[in-house]
This record gives structure tokens, sequence and C-alpha cells, in this order.
């Protein structure tokens, strides 16, 4: 199999940037902790509101300017809805559905992830801007879905 | 002495046979139901563009999630798989010395369920019974009748794979140690892909019919999710394997150029058959229930299949400087200029080629865990899969067309329509660039994908991306255009253009081209390979997923 010179320049040069860029990826996943929501707890989608913690959803401080907000979504809202946490706070979303898929997306922000019934999935983020956020269900969830939105107010 | 005789006898039975009429009723009838797919799916693909620009509102008899079901199965199902099986059995009758009789039935039957199971799918989809869009995630449930209607597509598609295996066997029994002919190989590729890529939906199907009549109460909500991706992104490739076959063998022809290396081009195929299946897990980078670890296998998974196309984009590029060369380009660039800008049947395909060094990129950023966290779901990835699909591949596929619809209907492409061809193509790329760029940019802002027009109660980010959604609406309206001028080209060419010979354009080997290496023609060893990366991406998460799987859900009408 003959390859032309310049090919295996170009392929070499492929190879090494596809190999770098999976070396950042991976750094980045693995050591700065950014890698995507990934929660491995199960739950039985027909008792979510009579299994801990979604029994009892809402904000709670769990340290020094820490939150934890369980939430339910369902067609088509978030509960609690219109949540509100101080400037700084890192907020530890728990998160699960008692129907359908739907996804939990705050614009402006890179919270954005799968919630699947069945399944629970957490994820954090530090508000350091005050604002009224927009949180949305990113995934097609039925005739209201166009609808499925809450605002997290950040002062 | 043989192989003369053989030689001769071949091109006789080509001579005498030419096109042959049982064939070519065949493929055009695929190729007719590609079109018509095109023109209804389009129509209501505007339809949605206006409803989500807020410069429509559809009567309460039409929802928009049903429009956008039936816009997505009529493009990404039937308009694409009724196109690459035409396409792909024209080829293999052309090169294979035409198709066998049993072949033939075989595809004719398949043709037949995919049109029974097309007819479930609309009814269920016109009677607002099944508005769950084209990826169907359980729990959310349509009607049992639809999910019938795919079981009897896939069935169709199955038949066809079926046939050209037989076909292509029967081929190589007859010509003991021959290397096929390159097009076979790619057709070969396909159906093994779409084969093989098909069985885990197939599958989770199966599993949602009992569901879906209420004979079962629950499904596994993950697993299905994990099955149909096993398939989902498959099936983007197998348009993509495809739409190069175009590309590799297609387009030197008609530029008056040569092939660039049979014996690379069969590495292509090899590679993308074999790293595919699991580069579909990438869609379910930000789901709940499988570890980053596995994540990031798959981030590799997905980016080795960037790796056979930058071998494309080498070769393609070759082609063009080699036959730009010789047709007198001076200079660095001279060459480029010298390419046939106005033969639609060059030029269709190369702003296809063109469109896939953004869309590729995009593609690398889906695959990569942060980034698809920041686009997921996004308008981001509607707008790259109108540029991957809706411009690399429908364009190629619209390339094509200007030759092989003629080429099967023993007519001729005029000056006029070649004229027409170009303006479409000009058309299409305008409309898909301003709808497609728009989508890149507001997903990066946050627009939801999937999500009829909304405010969400006047929210102030909500309202800054309504201008960029008006571009939907625009680049729908100029893509409206293109589609009618398209399906117009293709029934002229089918019906009404001039009789005449039009030649199936094949580019033959430079003179100094070695030749090809037989072992590449072991496709018992690739699709043991291929099978044993499906393993390697699959065999974690469906155990997983199966072992540990939580209670499961019962079905949801909630639409």
């Amino acid at each position: 199999m003959h390859l032309h010179r310049y090919e295996k320049i170009w392929l070499s040069f492929g190879i090494f940037m596809l190999l770098g860029f999976m070396g950042i990826v991976g750094y980045q996943t693995f050591a700065m902790g950014m890698g995507p929501p990934s929660h491995k707890e199960t739950i039985d989608p027909q008792k979510v509101e009579t299994t801990a913690p979604f029994d009892e959803p809402g904000v709670k401080q769990i340290g020094d300017n820490e939150y934890e907000v369980v939430m339910i979504l369902q067609a088509f809202g978030f509960t609690p809805g219109n949540i509100e946490v101080p400037v700084g706070a890192k907020v530890n979303f728990t998160m699960t559905s008692k129907d359908v898929i739907h996804g939990f997306q705050v614009a402006d922000t890179n919270i954005n992830t799968m919630v699947v019934p069945g399944h629970i999935q957490k994820i954090s983020h530090t508000f350091n801007e005050p604002g009224e956020y927009l949180v949305i269900c990113n995934e097609y969830c039925g005739a209201g879905h166009q609808a499925m939105a809450t605002r997290i107010i950040v002062k | 002495m043989e192989a003369i005789l053989k030689e001769t006898l071949t091109e006789k039975s080509k001579r005498v046979l030419g096109v042959s009429p049982q064939d070519s009723q065949l493929t055009l009838s695929y190729i007719s139901v590609a079109f018509i797919a095109l023109f209804l799916g389009g129509v209501l693909g505007l339809l949605q563009g206006l409803e989500r620009a807020g410069l429509l509102q559809l009567p309460p008899w039409l929802n928009y999630y049903q429009v956008l079901t039936a816009h997505g199965i009529l493009l990404v199902i039937v308009l694409t798989a009724f196109f690459t099986i035409g396409y792909m059995y024209a080829g293999l009758s052309h090169t294979l010395g035409g198709l066998l009789p049993k072949v033939r039935k075989l595809a004719w039957i398949g043709f037949g369920l995919m049109m029974v199971g097309i007819a479930f799918v609309v009814t269920t989809v016109l009677m607002n019974d099944a508005s769950v869009l084209y990826t169907f995630y359980p729990p959310m449930a349509a009607s049992p009748y639809f999910y019938i209607g795919l079981v009897f597509i896939m069935l169709g598609v199955w038949l066809c794979c079926f046939g050209a295996f037989i076909n292509y066997a029967a081929w190589k029994k007859n010509n003991i140690k021959q290397v096929t002919p390159l097009l076979a190989f790619f057709a070969m590729g396909v159906f093994v892909l779409w084969f093989f890529g098909s069985l885990g939906v197939t599958i989770e199907v199966i599993t949602l019919i009992p569901w879906a009549f209420g004979w079962t109460e629950t499904v596994n909500v993950m697993l299905s999710r994990t099955l149909f991706w096993s398939f989902g992104h498959t099936l983007v490739n197998i348009w993509y394997l495809t739409a190069i076959s175009a590309w590799y063998i297609a387009v030197p022809k008609v530029i008056g150029g040569r092939l660039f290396s049979d014996t690379l081009t069969r590495l292509v195929v090899i590679l993308l058959v074999i790293t595919n299946i699991p580069g579909g897990f990438h869609h379910q980078i930000v789901d709940p229930g499988m570890s980053q670890g596995l994540k990031f296998l798959h981030v590799f998974m997905s980016l080795s299949i960037a790796f056979p196309s930058l071998m494309t984009a080498f070769a393609m590029f070759a082609v063009f400087e080699r036959t730009g060369r010789k047709l007198g380009g001076r200079g660095l660039l001279g060459w480029f200029r010298k390419l046939p800008w106005g033969d639609v049947r060059f030029l269709a395909p190369m702003i296809a080629m063109i469109a896939f060094i953004p869309a590729g990129a995009g593609g690398i950023v889906n695959t990569s865990n942060q980034l698809n966290q920041v686009v997921h779901n996004t308008l981001w990835v509607t707008g790259h899969f109108h540029l991957t699909v809706g411009t690399s591949v429908i364009l190629t596929f619209f390339g094509i067309s200007y030759w092989l619809v003629p080429f099967l209907s023993g007519r001729q492409l005029t000056a006029k329509m070649n004229k027409l061809g170009v303006i479409q193509t000009i058309i299409w790329t305008a409309g898909m660039a301003v709808m497609a760029g728009a989508m890149h940019i507001v997903g990066l802002m946050g627009a939801p994908r999937r999500t009829s027009y909304t405010t969400y109660g006047e929210h102030e980010i909500a309202l800054s991306w309504i201008p960029y959604e008006f571009l939907l609406g625009i680049g729908g309206t100029l893509l409206i255009i293109g589609v009618v001028l398209q399906v117009y080209a293709v029934f002229h060419l089918m019906f009404r253009a001039p009789e005449g010979k039009t030649e199936f354009p094949i580019a033959a080997p430079e003179d100094d081209a070695l030749p090809t290496p037989y072992w590449l023609e072991n496709w018992k060893l690739w699709i043991v390979l291929m099978l044993a990366v499906v393993v390697i991406g699959y065999a974690i998460p469906l155990v997983d997923l199966i072992v540990h799987a939580p209670p499961g859900s019962p079905p949801f009408r909630i639409w």
C-alpha cells in the first residue's frame, strides 16, 4: 500500500491533533473535575414521592454558602420552582423524573443534563453572578414541553 | 486466454443488456419514493421553521410535535433509506452485470414491506397517536401500530441487505480471486453496517410493542435509549458512506479525472465499517447511569471515526488538484478555477464536501465530553445535522440524481436542466447556510432544540433568541424553493427529458496505479473486527443497565 509523503504528513498531523484533543478532554475530566454529569444511583420511578430524598423536595443549606436542591421533574414543571440562592453559592442539584425523560438546562451556564425516570442525576454549579437564571427542559416531553421552565434567582 | 474470454463475455452481456429494464424499474421506484418523501418532509420542515420563528400558528388539529415527528421520519428514514437502496442497487446492477432475479425479488418484497411500514407510521402520526419524534424515547408511548410499522420498515431494509450480500457473493463465485468493483465494495459496507447496526434498535422496538399494547407493564428506559443510539448514529454514517462513494467514484469521472487510489478507498470503507457502531454513544454523554470512565472511552471511539474522514479529505483535494492541473491550471491554486463549476454533477457534491469541513469539526465538538455538555439538546445539534445530513449527504444525493435518474430512465441531462440544477444547488446552499448557521449560533446561546415557539414568560434570554429563530424561517423558505426545483428535476429526468444514453460515471484508476491487494476483500475479518469494537463499546453499559436496572417505567401519553 502506497501513501504519498504529503498524505503521511497530513494524517500524522490529524492523529496527533486528535490525540492532543483527547488528552485535554481527559485532563479536564479526571484532573479538573469538569467531566459530564454521570451519577449512577437508581430509584423506582413510580415511587419517587415516597422515596428519600425526593419525599422532601426543596432547597437545603448544607455548608458555608453551599446548598443542595432536591428536585423532581415532571410534565411540565420543576418541583421546587423559582428557587433562590445567594451570590457565590455552590449549588448541588439532585434530580429525578417521575414520568418521561426530561432535560435540565440553565441558560448562560454549563448546567445541561438528562433527567431519566429510574435514575438519579446530580450536577453542581457555583453561581457567581446575580440575576434571574432561566431553567428549561430541553428534551421533548409532550404537548406542554415549550412551557416547562422555571427560574433560579441569585441575589 | 480464459481471462480474455470471460472479459468479452461480461462486456457482451453488458452491451446486450444495457441497463436491465427490470433493474431500472426497481431502482427508479425506490428513488421516486425518496423524492416524494423529500417534498412532503420539506413542506413540514417549512411549517416548523415558521412556527418556531413565531410567524405562523398551526391549526388546532395539527400540533408542532406531530409535524416534527413526520418531518424527521420522512427525511431521515424514508428519503435516505429509499435513495440509498435505489442508488446502491443501481450501482450493484451496473458494476456486477445485473441483479440476480432472486435478488430483484427480495428488493421488491423489501419495497412492499417498507411501504406497509410507512403506511402504519404515517397513519398513526396523522392521527396524533405517535407524536413521539423519530427518536421515540420511552416511556413516552406511541400507538403500538407505530412500532409495528417501524418493524416492517426494518424488515424491508434487511431483505435489501440480504439481496446485496447474495449478489456480491454470486459475483465473487464467478470471479474467483478477483477484487470486486469499487462501488459494489461500498455497497457491501453500507449493507453490512445497516444490518448489524440495526440489530439493537430492532430489539428495542420489539420490547416496546407488547408494552405499548399493555401486555407488559414497564420498560427499561435507559436500556431502550442506549439500544436506540447504537443505531441512531450508525444510520448517519450509512448515509455518509453512501455519499462518499459518489465523491470517490463518480465525481472524479465527471470532472475528467481518475480514481485517487482504489486500495486506500477500500481502506476508508473498511475503517468506517469497523469503527462505526459505538459512535452513537456520544448522544448519551450527559445521561445518568454511566460512569465518566466509560464516557471517556467513547470519546476515543467516536473520534476514531474522524480518521478515515481525514483520509477522504486528502484524497478529494488530491483528485481535484491533479485534474485541475491536467486541464491547464497553473500556479498554486490555478487548478481550482479549472474545475467544472457550471456542472451540477460536480457543483452539488463539491459544496457537500466543503460543508463537511465545518460539519465534521462540529461533530468533534459534539463528541467531546465537556463541549457536548455546552451544546447538548440545543439548536446547535439541529444545525449540525442540517449541515451534515441536510447539506453534505443530501446535496450529494441531489448531485447523483442528475446522472443516475437519466441513466436509469434512458434519457439525457440537457443544458437547461443542468442550469436548473446549478440554481437549485445555490438556493439550497444559501438556505442551509442561513438556517444551519443561525441554529449553531442560537444553540450556543442556549436555545433548545425540538421546542415550539416560546418566550418562557418573556424571559430576556429567550427573547434574545427570537431574531435567530426568524432566520430559521427565512432559511426554510429558501429551502422549500430548493425542494420544489429538485423534485421537479428528478421527475422531469425520469419521464420528460429527451431520450438518449447517459453514462454511469465510474472513474478509472491512474495508468500507473498499483493493483489492489486481494486481502481487502476479507469481509469475514472486517465483520469480526466490527463486532469486537461493538463489544468493547457496549458490553459494559448494556450489562450494567440490565443487571443494575431500576424498576421500569409504565407508558405515558402526554401530547
